[in-house]
């Protein structure tokens, strides 16, 4: 018992670290309790021996693959088939799957292993239980595109696609499509490189009908194997990406437009950045209206307000009439440079500096000062210590420049960033800098005269 | 493969979730598009169907199966006959007499089919008409077929006993007294071997039934009946180690013998032995055949403490002149005694002596009177021989504990590593796979295939030469030379350090002591003491884990053996005045 209670306190620190979980789905892991249950006899049987080892064996094939010792795992492997025998019918059940994994791995990286032992292996492993067809097949036809073998690959998810086992269960429909949406990747590659002869042809050509009826023909079928995945909830990227390229390549823009604006709307899909991505530079060589693709980048401003878009989304906003606009185009801004992989971007700071001189100029006091109430406990130490100022301007004097401005206008010419840009005699830029002093005194939002 | 009579059954297949069943010939639902075998069978479903139809299908099976697995008629006796002559073979090529098999061994067989009533005896429970199975030298084959005339009966007795006629074309329908759900049950049971149903459901009180654990019990007690210089302990690991056939023993059973169905149950294994159980088994079957008095073991024999400590100090490197020490606590103790360490099944309380693990168990004390092992006077002591020996290097050495400590775990470190390594590369399935029934046997055979086909794939990508070459037996697991700084021996180091000159004696230097356990457990739990590991010094917690390794026993096991002798040691001490000749003080604390 008190060992028990031990690794109980224990456990808590170590939580975090391991990765297995005895009850999934319930929202609750015990990580540690599966050890106990390990050794807990149940009803008084002892474990056999049988389970031991072959448990111990597997913890030793794992060890050996977490230190790449590929032929030590594979001879740990050869001992670890015998669970494929294993009279425990769950234990038998699941080893398949088990057992795919670690093999497929080590003949991936295993120095004597070649392209014809991973297909053995995978045709073998195909075809013990039959719930793991789908999934090893696709795997399978993975590692031939890996090795350049697209059309085996191909010829892989064909077999795969046409499989069919008594009434499918919902995962396996799911595996189907994907199967087909692969296929459809591959036939997307090819119509892809026939796109780039066809771009070398002379249109009077007389080889560019036959070229062009080809293309068509591949699109048709990819179309038919893309679509099905795309409507399934999930994050499709490469497959939608070349789905819509081939829509709009044939000018079917309402078909394209449907399939973004569902991949990036529809409640039922996880929430994917790219998606909105793929809708906004669509809806851009579409030139939709500005209204809209202001529409599209604010769901990605809430995703990720560093993404490099949101300048684009700044300078929409600054174009537009609307005042609630103008205000977002400020809080986009600050949004961007509260990330420390922002922090040297010059166009950033550009923006800031002279969007803060235009709205303070407008009379939108309040609007800076909201911005600012949250970011100057940690601001001026983040960007505006004097250990910035001194490297920046070794580094990037524009930058710097651009920097002080903005530190003067929020925190006033007695702030050291702007202190120790402003005391710097620059050639080149000594007017800049007369400027710069010029519009904090006329606007910082500290005014010491007051 | 009745299809139709199938089609009632709509459960999902639990492999592949397809809804096609065939029927077995035993009654049971199969998937036909992946051949797993539910558990449940048509009669318990479909209650309402006249039964005929049934019968039709079981005695159909059963006819084609005896053509499928045609082999000779045999019974589970035999074949532990057949295992416990294999493994006397394996004895005698370990360098054990031959008389243990020919004659000891031999006699005990005979004397359990007699007692357990199976032979030698008026009214054997199998058959009227047949003879009593002899253990021969070489147990011709043709012995065991010699009985073509056997009662039909025995073709089935379970069948039988579910009251059916196993009329081929029965059709006159039967009321069934039975209840359906136990015939089915009947009908699916099968065994190769004549009884193996009957023999797997038989519970006769005061009858010990064999086992495969038992082969080995058998094994021990002609061993310790021979005084054979093998102890339990030895015999176990060379169990595991495969020197003597156990796990898989069925396999080199002559072609003929087909096992499988309940024969499965009672042959196939896949654990390895323990020391406690086969300890308990043995003294169990010697009371079971009512054996007399084992021949004595005295101080010449192999079994005595004074010797086995002599081989325990050998094998973990200890200084020869401790044996000496060890002599001393068995004298004191009186545990060398001919009474004590002899074998009587027939005593009241029968009991036996766990010679390897008592010997042990004297050593651990031995080094606790020398070096009272409480993770701080070692350490003092040592400092003591090393300075000693670093001042005096023509001399013989002082034995150093620190030093010894250090050799020691590094090699049981990498023993014990081999040895986990080793286990997880077991291959425990046996070349000819047991399956349940004739449904099963093409999936259990066909399982067999892929596996062996998966591991030809991988041995190929296996450094081509072998790790793990098989060991020669040996009663030693280690050897330790003379020169190897790594294996340093210290056989012949000295224990002038520890020890000091009194008058004409000797004594420890060292007059404490302490306990293994203060209070021993009184209730009826059975076991007299627990082990809790993190309540022992790092000294004791290592002797004790390195000697329980070398018996493969459980460490609590020797914990109690060692405060069994602790407990003898100190009332006799304090029971008497002290006169011995290196009387050693010790206080109790």
């Amino acid at each position: 018992m008190s060992d028990f209670s031990e690794e109980l306190i224990r456990s808590k620190t170590e939580d975090d670290k391991e990765e297995s979980c005895v009850f999934s789905g319930t929202g609750m892991s015990f990580p540690w309790l599966q050890k106990h249950i390990g050794t807990v006899e149940t009803g008084g049987k002892k474990e056999k021996d049988f389970a031991q080892t072959t448990s111990a064996c597997l913890g030793f094939i794992q060890e050996a693959l977490l230190k790449h010792q590929w032929q030590q795992a594979a001879d740990y492997m050869h001992s670890y088939f015998q669970i494929l025998e294993d009279s425990d019918t769950h234990k038998r059940q699941a080893a398949p799957e088990i057992i795919w994994k670690l093999g497929s791995e080590i003949l991936f990286y295993h120095p004597k292993s070649s392209v014809e032992t991973f297909n053995t292996f995978a045709d073998r492993m195909k075809n013990i239980g039959v719930m793991n067809y789908l999934k090893i097949s696709l795997q399978h036809a993975l590692y031939l595109l890996h090795h350049g073998m697209l059309e085996d690959a191909n010829r892989n998810l064909s077999h795969a696609e046409t499989w069919r086992y008594g009434e499918k269960s919902s995962s396996q429909e799911v595996l189907i499509n994907l199967i087909q949406a692969y296929k459809g990747l591959l036939q997307y590659y090819t119509w892809s490189k026939k796109k780039m002869e066809l771009s070398t042809l002379d249109e009077d050509d007389y080889a560019y009908n036959t070229a062009s009826q080809n293309m068509f023909d591949h699109s048709w079928k990819t179309s038919v194997n893309l679509r099905a995945l795309i409507q399934t909830p999930g994050i499709w990227d490469p497959f939608v990406k070349s789905y819509v390229e081939m829509l709009e390549f044939y000018g079917d823009q309402d078909g394209a437009r449907e399939v973004l604006t569902n991949y990036a709307y529809d409640e039922k899909f996880p929430s994917n950045p790219n998606a909105h991505i793929y809708l906004y530079n669509f809806l851009k060589r579409e030139k939709a209206p500005r209204e809209k693709l202001i529409s599209v980048l604010k769901i990605l401003y809430q995703i990720v307000p560093s993404h490099k878009l949101m300048l684009e989304f700044h300078r929409l906003l600054r174009k537009s009439e609307k005042e609630d606009h103008h205000k977002l185009g400020l809080e986009v801004l600050f949004g961007v440079l509260d990330f420390a992989g922002c922090t040297k971007n010059i166009t950033a700071w550009k923006y800031l500096a002279k969007y803060l001189r235009q709205t303070l100029m407008g009379n939108h006091l309040a609007w800076v000062q909201e911005e600012w109430n949250s970011r100057k406990n940690w601001w001026p130490s983040f960007h505006f210590s004097s250990f910035w100022a001194k490297s920046d301007w070794k580094e990037d004097k524009a930058l710097a420049c651009e920097k002080a401005l903005v530190a003067g206008l929020l925190l006033g010419k007695g702030c050291r960033y702007f202190r120790f840009i402003s005391k710097q005699d620059d050639q080149v830029l000594r007017k800049k800098i007369k400027q710069i002093k010029k519009s904090v005194k006329k606007h910082s939002v500290v005014n010491p005269g007051l | 493969m009745e299809l139709e009579e199938a089609k009632e059954f709509r459960e999902k297949c639990t492999q592949c979730a397809a809804v096609s069943w065939g029927l077995t010939d035993e009654g049971k639902y199969y998937c036909t598009s992946c051949h797993n075998v539910t558990e449940r069978s048509k009669e318990v479903i479909n209650t309402g169907a006249i039964p005929n139809a049934k019968i039709q299908a079981i005695n159909r099976g059963l006819k084609r199966k005896r053509k499928l697995e045609k082999g000779w008629d045999w019974y589970v006796c035999e074949g532990f006959q057949q295992i416990l002559y294999q493994q006397a073979e394996a004895l005698k090529t370990l360098g054990v007499g031959p008389e243990l098999k020919n004659e000891v061994l031999h006699n005990f067989w005979k004397r359990y089919l007699q007692k357990s009533k199976q032979a030698y005896c008026k009214n054997p429970i199998y058959t009227r008409g047949r003879k009593a199975t002899v253990l021969e030298d070489n147990p011709s084959h043709s012995d065991w077929d010699s009985e073509p005339d056997l009662p039909s009966d025995f073709s089935c007795p379970s069948f039988v006993e579910s009251g059916t006629d196993s009329q081929p074309n029965g059709h006159t329908p039967k009321p069934f007294p039975i209840s359906k759900a136990s015939q089915s049950e009947t009908a699916s049971i099968c065994s190769g071997s004549l009884d193996g149903v009957e023999y797997s459901l038989r519970k006769e009180k005061g009858i010990v039934k064999m086992t495969m654990p038992r082969t080995l019990a058998f094994c021990y007690l002609s061993l310790l009946w021979q005084r054979e210089t093998i102890t339990l302990s030895d015999l176990l690991r060379f169990v595991e180690e495969g020197h003597i056939p156990y796990i898989n023993a069925f396999q080199h059973f002559p072609e003929e013998m087909k096992l499988y169905g309940r024969d499965k149950g009672i042959f196939a294994i896949e654990s390895w032995p323990t020391y406690e159980d086969i300890y308990k088994k043995m003294i169990e079957i010697a009371k079971f055949l009512d054996l007399p008095r084992f021949p004595d073991i005295t101080e010449d024999s192999y079994l005595h403490p004074n010797i086995l400590c002599m081989k325990y100090l050998m094998e973990v490197n200890l200084p020869d002149e401790m044996n000496d020490l060890t002599c001393q606590v068995v004298k004191m103790t009186g545990i060398g005694e001919v009474d004590f360490l002899t074998f009587d099944p027939i005593a009241k309380m029968a009991k036996t002596v766990k010679y390897d693990v008592q010997a042990v168990a004297v050593i651990v004390v031995v080094l606790k009177l020398l070096f009272l092992l409480d993770d701080n006077l070692e350490w003092t002591l040592s400092n003591i021989a090393e300075k000693y020996n670093e001042k005096n290097k023509e001399d013989k050495p002082w034995f150093d504990f620190r030093k010894w400590y250090q050799v020691m775990k590094k090699s049981i470190d990498e023993k014990k590593q081999k040895w986990e390594e080793a286990r997880a590369k077991y291959l425990w399935k046996s070349e000819k796979p047991l399956y349940h029934s004739s449904i099963d046997r093409a999936v259990v055979y066909k399982r067999r295939e892929m596996v062996v086909s998966l591991q030809k794939q991988f041995s190929v990508l296996v450094d081509s030469a072998p790790t793990v070459e098989k060991k020669s037996p040996s009663s030693f697991q280690f050897n330790w030379t003379e020169g190897d700084s790594a294996r340093t021996c210290f056989h012949g180091h000295g224990l002038q350090g520890i020890l000091k000159k009194k008058g004409q004696s000797l004594t420890t230097k060292n007059s404490l002591y302490w306990l293994s356990t203060q209070k021993f457990c009184r209730s009826y739990c059975k076991h007299v003491t627990t082990y809790e590991e993190s309540n022992f010094s790092l000294s004791y917690q290592f002797i004790i884990n390195l000697f329980s390794f070398l018996l493969r026993i459980k460490t609590s096991s020797l914990h109690e053996e060692v405060s069994l002798i602790e407990k003898i040691l100190f009332k006799r001490k304090y029971g008497k005045t002290k006169k011995k000749s290196r009387s050693r003080k010790r206080r109790k604390y």
